[in-house]
């Protein structure tokens, strides 16, 4: 039984590496001494640093509860979301916190999602109707066990926490990644869904699953138990499927 | 420097009632170009929070007449009656339509939609993806937008003015928050999906990003607020955050307990207390009156000391955890993770928090606003389905039925008018820009952000809370006019051009103010108590005679507002008793031989 939270409060310091493109050439860090409860998150602490201490400090947030996905960071070196990460567990300090890894810094702990958004915009993550089916059918039928298929695929909050995790998206910024893999599952593990040989193009180029070297620290970091590592690995199974069956069937591999 | 962009609708907002709306244009009128203008990127809306359901007519013993009956005495009858009909009819296949867009719904045995209780609501109609409804519509909704090509998204783009010329609106102003810079999107038509104003409050369920904005546009370019006295507090949320518990908790059958393990409600014209929910009753009552109980048992000294004040025991223990997995994995999570509470073994302590803004920018039932041109939608609008007090799992459908609605109507006006003037819109908003820009350049005027929004929130809660008095309103009024002032030398420290987050959060901070003040000048002009609103001072009962109004909050610069009011639309539904539990169902009983009798 996880133990109960105090609020007495101590003060902890808190380090973040700072960048701005009109003042800095180059990150610095820059260090805060901040009030603390044992039920604060990481995210308050930054909070109070921007309305007490020092209005400059940039970063993304906002619904607090991790389900928005705006406030993913480095904290200590690891991905986290800072409002799910709470200082208690990061004692004594001082906590050291930078902008997500893998990611071109826009301003302090901002970095830019449009290549992020750009990749979930190429795999058409969207249903793509197996047949299809009027309003007034009603819904299409789908069952607790083929909705657990998707269940986990589906929570991902598009946080980036996996890709800050991944080596090989570090190495090679073209690299579909974890999460739009996991999402591109997703669809295509859908009762409902028809649309998988539109997406196989995307899971089976140079920059899809292939380039996935199973790590797994992707796993490891999702805040929503998204697991894309195991997501990435089932289409590696279905990309082989569909390059060896375009051999033998004239239909490109759907039996 | 201005850019301009030329577009057919602009929709600032992109959560779940902007991304529908888009959708509605897109897909009906493929030829009109939209331009989806948003804050944050559309997956990070405050939508994606919602966690219980959405509503609609599902199951065979339930009907249309229920859900309207349901909604319209859970809003104390200042719902538009019209309005609510046209609600209740199309909400169900707007969630069939989610559901053909993929939404994973969860499942009954047999692969049909579930529905849970709820609320307020007679019969379970409550469509729910676990406890994660919002999260999963707004993906599902942001991922279907993608197919279209003729959405134009402007994703961190912020909104600091609409464009309003010949009186019609035109087009609005928006930052680029990476880069400082600004486009005018120039637009026939403009619909505000922008959400609520929960920040105007301390303790609330809201994100960061829930303040107000296209709410203080409108209303800054004359169009009158409606009924923003009323504000609805959840009855479970968590102690010092205000992060929300579902009321799909109590849905699934969870009790509420006083410091005496007692359930309380029973003592509040919600019982009989039974062992499993029954709908309508107990913890399936309405925000207003559980939260209402909270207070008394408050002031009864009942409720439970904790280090963020007093609170109640959420107790699921009951449910066991598997269920609990099953159904309220986001709850189990958030308990454990912030409170350090495992739900299975120990109930929650919660309390009362601000939600939800029943009150908005004044439409029409068709979503249009007094100002030509204007649409809105979703919880900045007062469209009019949830009157004095909104029912749980309601709102999440407006989002859908209003959205599409919203987009139908505006499509169809910006095909019957032309572009205006380029020139004096662009002259506009150079006028706008060097607004926006001043409150940036306040490098030395001494008053902190934080400061101002910290006096504010504590002044709403003090004088807009779950019960109210001349006397704390006024001096909620004095204080935000003070606020007001002060705000003219409010500080922005940050003198960066790219992402400057401090210039926005000033800018955000004009956006609560006006909202605050129109709020706490409607509550304390309307002397009764129904809802949400209620009094201490001497107006405890509901007047049909004098107050069945809509109040109308008309920006007066920095004076007060000045209140109006508007018709009450009655159609078959006459105000009668607003009674939950034993003296509900016994009420009911009455209305039906009444009708009965009549017919």
């Amino acid at each position: 039984m996880p133990e109960p939270v105090t609020t007495a409060v101590k003060t902890i310091r808190i380090e973040v590496l700072r960048y701005r493109p009109e003042q800095e050439d180059a990150p610095v860090w820059q260090g805060y001494t901040v009030p603390f409860t044992d039920d604060m998150s990481v995210l308050q602490a930054l909070q109070h640093i921007k309305d007490e201490l020092d209005g400059s400090l940039s970063f993304r947030w906002s619904c607090r509860m991790a389900i928005c996905g705006s406030c993913g960071m480095m904290i200590d070196g690891k991905p986290a979301l800072s409002c799910q990460t709470f200082l208690r567990d990061l004692l004594p300090g001082p906590v050291r916190i930078e902008a997500l890894a893998n990611f071109p810094i826009e301003r302090d702990l901002i970095v830019s999602v449009d290549g992020f958004v750009g990749k979930l915009e190429s795999i058409k993550p969207y249903l793509i109707p197996k047949q299809p089916r009027t309003l007034a059918q009603g819904e299409y039928l789908q069952t607790p066990a083929q909705l657990e298929q998707i269940e986990q695929y589906s929570s991902c909050i598009n946080c980036m926490l996996c890709y800050a995790a991944c080596p090989q998206f570090g190495l090679d910024p073209g690299f579909t990644g974890p999460g739009v893999l996991a999402l591109l599952h997703r669809y295509n593990a859908d009762s409902r869904d028809g649309g998988r040989d539109q997406r196989m193009a995307v899971l089976n180029a140079e920059e899809g699953v292939w380039s996935c070297t199973a790590v797994g620290y992707c796993s490891e970091v999702c805040p929503k138990h998204v697991d894309p590592a195991n997501a990435v690995n089932q289409n590696k199974v279905n990309s082989a499927k569909d390059y060896f069956l375009r051999f033998v069937s004239p239909r490109g591999g759907r039996p | 420097m201005v850019e301009t962009f030329k577009t057919d609708v602009a929709i600032v907002g992109a959560g779940g009632a902007g991304l529908r709306a888009a959708i509605a244009v897109a897909s009906a009128h493929p030829t009109l170009g939209v331009a989806l203008v948003s804050k944050v990127y559309p997956m990070r809306s405050h939508t994606v929070a919602a966690e219980g359901g959405a509503a609609a007519v599902t199951q065979s013993h339930d009907s249309l007449e229920a859900h309207f009956h349901d909604t319209v005495s859970g809003g104390d009858w200042l719902c538009e009656q019209d309005v609510v009909d046209f609600f209740v009819a199309q909400a169900r296949e707007e969630l069939v339509q989610m559901e053909h867009w993929g939404c994973p719904w969860s499942r009954k045995p047999d692969g049909h939609v579930n529905v849970r209780a709820f609320g307020g609501m007679k019969i379970e109609r409550t469509w729910f993806a676990a406890d994660k409804t919002g999260f999963h519509m707004l993906h599902t909704l942001f991922q279907t937008s993608i197919k279209y090509p003729s959405i134009k998204r402007f994703d961190e783009h912020f909104c600091v003015d609409l464009l309003v010329d010949e009186g019609r609106v035109q087009g609005v102003l928006a930052i680029d928050i990476a880069s400082g810079g600004f486009t005018l999107i120039q637009a026939k038509a403009v619909i505000i999906a922008t959400g609520g104003a929960g920040r105007v409050f301390r303790e609330n369920t809201n994100g960061g990003i829930v303040t107000g904005d296209g709410m203080a546009l409108a209303y800054r370019h004359g169009v009158p607020l409606r009924d923003m006295e009323f504000v609805q507090y959840h009855p479970t949320c968590m102690p010092g955050t205000g992060l929300l518990f579902t009321e799909a908790c109590r849905g699934e059958g969870g009790f509420l307990l006083n410091k005496d393990g007692y359930r309380y409600l029973q003592d509040y014209g919600l019982g009989p207390a039974e062992p499993t929910p029954r709908n309508k009753a107990m913890e399936l009552g309405p925000r207003d009156r559980l939260s209402q109980a909270f207070w008394h048992e408050k002031q009864k000294g009942r409720t439970v000391a904790g280090p963020h004040g007093a609170a109640v025991h959420l107790d699921l223990r009951h449910l066991g955890e598997k269920k609990l997995r099953e159904r309220l994995p986001q709850i189990y999570e958030l308990a454990v993770e912030y409170l350090g509470v495992d739900p299975a073994r120990a109930p929650i302590p919660v309390l009362p928090a601000v939600h939800y803004t029943m009150g908005g920018i004044t439409a029409d039932g068709k979503t249009a606003a007094p100002l030509p041109g204007l649409y809105s939608v979703g919880e900045c609008s007062s469209v009019g389905i949830h009157g004095a007090n909104r029912l749980g799992s309601n709102s999440l459908t407006e989002l859908l039925v209003f959205g599409k609605l919203a987009g139908n109507e505006a499509a169809t006006y910006a095909s019957t008018v032309a572009h205006g003037g380029s020139a004096t819109l662009l002259a506009l908003a150079e006028k706008a820009r060097a607004r926006a820009v001043a409150i940036a350049a306040r490098h030395d005027g001494g008053e902190r952000i934080a400061t101002l929004r910290r006096e504010m929130a504590l002044s709403m809660e003090e004088g807009c809370g779950i019960y109210r008095s001349a006397e704390t309103m006024q001096a909620t009024c004095d204080k935000i006019a003070e606020l007001k002032q002060r705000y003219k030398k409010v500080q922005v420290d940050d003198r960066s051009t790219a992402w400057n987050t401090e210039w926005l959060l000033a800018v955000e901070l004009g956006y609560l103010l006006d909202v605050a003040q129109a709020m706490v000048h409607s509550a304390l002009q309307r002397k009764e108590s129904r809802g949400s609103h209620q009094r201490l001072d001497g107006f405890e009962q509901r007047d049909d005679v004098n107050h069945l109004k809509h109040s109308l909050a008309f920006f007066n610069g920095d004076d007060a507002p000045r209140i109006d009011y508007g018709e009450v639309k009655i159609t078959h539904s006459p105000p009668g008793t607003r009674a939950y539990g034993a003296a509900g169902e016994q009420a009911d009983a009455d209305r039906k031989a009444k009708e009965s009798s009549h017919a």
